[in-house]
């Protein structure tokens, strides 16, 4: 199970990302969670939305260069050494994570790990073995 | 496939075109002498006369002329006709200052004009053709060069001029355009707006004309692929005539000259010293056919590589390679000679868009050198450690064709600006 995240290339200057939140804005595109990595040149947006499809198109129809990526949306609860389990079952396993970000949500005592890894497949199964939730993207659009 | 506008001269044997060339220098060095005072002075300062010159042995002996000299002379200075039998002003764009002009008789129109149908049916033109120019029309000799060699082929002409993009594109699939003459850069702006749009099925065109600007062989081939054509590379100077100086065959190795209307020499740019055959060498032209702006070896100062070696077209003139850059052009940057040409070359082969803007600038007194290039999506990565991978890539790429570090800047798409004309590459900040 896992979700798609949207990166998106953007130039590390004034007004960038205000111009990108515009035009969620403008698309009615909720986003669900956000991260960004950033050089002192360009930076990699990475967000999770409530419509891949829409996002998509009006991505491309802007001129933007972008990526959609498999990531997993692991389910914890909200307290204190949540992560640690998750973080031992991919090193138990041999699995590199190559970043991660977390959210929350207003109505369930629950967070969310966004995790990547180059194989997400097997961190589907190891994650499946040990008992740990992960969010379909269903879930994540009815959020 | 021998298609050639004038077989007897295109192919003619080499004694034949060396007879030529000896007798119309003797007559155009007597008319230039005879008709044009600032030659006369040149010539008599260095105690040469026109009996001197009996060959094109003797082409050596000749003062070169430049830029300055055309500007000293400005505007009447170099005329070797009576104004009343001119009938045409071309002008050089004025982007290194004072602007050029040069004159035109109805004669050196029909030359110009056949050098350009010769051009145009080494591409593949035939009368049935569409011959599609977006070269600027006006001053600029683009336009006007290839206007009147599809005229004289008796194609179909659509003088479309530069710009507009929307409508050059609704004219081509409209009216079924089946050859494009324009900049390079354009022909690369077209291509990628008609595969945006998804037009390919649609375009007529079966071969392309790309001349007035340095390309590559990378960016060929991208026109190539994408648009289903074939694109041939053409080369000229409103000092000599425009373009149609030289052109390429179905063979694109090399560009024929038009030796029976312009001799070609290579000379080391330093010394002035004839450079052989199959070196570099700065190009120099003498006109040998013109009535009204004959020029005597003109320094063009574009790097090029003479080729005498026979071609499989069947065309005996003598092949120049593409300009290898031209010394306005060339950037010295921490005392390395860069060519915005061999940064498009490592673009193209790294698969980066050919759209790129170089900016150099000097920092405590050493040279900076930075390069904006827009990514795609197949460069992009959700993980900077990928993205910065391929910058690094580039950055190494670069470095190993030009020897020095370049700053490369990745850009979004669509942010540098596109021309419509000659492409703006380069940006020297540095006050020296």
């Amino acid at each position: 199970m896992e979700v798609k995240q949207i990166s998106v290339f953007l130039e590390n200057k004034p007004g960038m990302l205000t111009e990108f939140a515009k035009i969620l804005q403008k698309n009615d595109i909720s986003m669900k969670a956000l991260c960004l990595a950033e050089t002192p040149e360009y930076g990699v947006l990475r967000i999770i939305v409530d419509d891949n499809y829409k996002i998509a198109t009006v991505l491309k129809d802007e001129g933007y260069v972008y990526r959609v990526t498999p990531v997993l949306a692991a389910v914890i609860p909200d307290k204190p050494g949540s992560l640690v389990k998750i973080l031992d079952v991919l090193a138990a396993n041999d699995i590199n994570l190559e970043y991660t970000y977390a959210f929350i949500t207003r109505e369930k005592d629950e967070a969310y790990i966004i995790i990547r890894v180059q194989d997400t497949e097997k961190a589907n199964k190891v994650f499946r073995e040990a008992g740990i939730k992960l969010l379909s993207q269903d879930e994540i659009d009815k959020m | 496939m021998n298609n050639c506008y004038q077989p007897d001269i295109e192919t003619a044997p080499r004694e034949q075109i060396k007879a030529w060339q000896d007798e119309r220098l003797v007559r155009t060095v007597k008319h230039v002498y005879d008709h044009v005072e600032y030659y006369r002075n040149k010539m008599k300062a260095i105690g040469l006369e026109p009996g001197d010159i009996k060959s094109t042995e003797d082409l050596y002996k000749l003062p070169f002329m430049s830029k300055d000299d055309l500007r000293e002379a400005y505007p009447y200075g170099l005329l070797a006709m009576p104004l009343k039998d001119c009938v045409r002003i071309q002008s050089t764009s004025g982007t290194t200052g004072k602007r050029v002009v040069a004159f035109y008789t109805q004669n050196d129109i029909d030359m110009w004009d056949e050098c350009c149908a010769r051009a145009l049916v080494a591409a593949g033109a035939t009368p049935e053709d569409v011959v599609h120019v977006s070269y600027g029309y006006g001053l600029f000799t683009g336009g006007a060069g290839f206007n009147g060699g599809s005229h004289k082929l008796g194609s179909l002409t659509l003088p479309m001029s530069s710009g507009n993009t929307d409508r050059q594109i609704q004219f081509m699939t409209d009216l079924h355009s089946t050859i494009l003459c324009c900049t390079p850069s354009y022909a690369a702006y077209l291509t990628e707006t008609i595969c945006e749009r998804g037009l390919q099925d649609q375009i007529n065109l079966k071969a392309g004309i790309f001349g007035a600007e340095a390309w590559s062989e990378e960016m060929r081939h991208d026109i190539e692929d994408k648009l289903g054509i074939k694109a041939y590379d053409i080369y000229g100077l409103t000092e000599i005539s425009g373009p149609g100086v030289s052109y390429e065959c179905q063979e694109q190795d090399g560009m024929h000259i038009n030796e029976d209307n312009f001799i070609a020499e290579t000379i080391d740019p330093k010394t002035g010293k004839p450079v052989p055959d199959g070196e570099k060498g700065e190009l120099v032209f003498t006109s040998i056919t013109k009535e009204a702006f004959p020029l005597i070896r003109y320094r063009t100062k574009d790097i090029c590589i003479l080729n005498n070696e026979p071609c499989a077209c069947g065309r005996t003139f003598k092949r120049m390679s593409k300009p290898l850059g031209r010394s306005d052009d060339m950037l010295i940057v921490k005392g390395v000679n860069v060519f915005p040409s061999q940064i498009e070359t490592v673009l193209m082969n790294e698969g980066y868009p050919a759209n790129y803007l170089i900016t150099v600038t000097r920092e405590n007194n050493s040279d900076k050198i930075e390069l904006q290039v827009e990514i795609t999506n197949e460069m992009f990565s959700d993980e900077l450690s990928e993205v910065s991978k391929r910058e690094k890539k580039l950055v190494n790429a670069l470095k190993s064709m030009l020897g020095i570090y370049v700053d490369v800047r990745l850009v979004a798409p669509k942010t540098i600006e596109r021309s419509e004309g000659k492409a703006k590459r380069v940006i020297d900040k540095r006050n020296i």
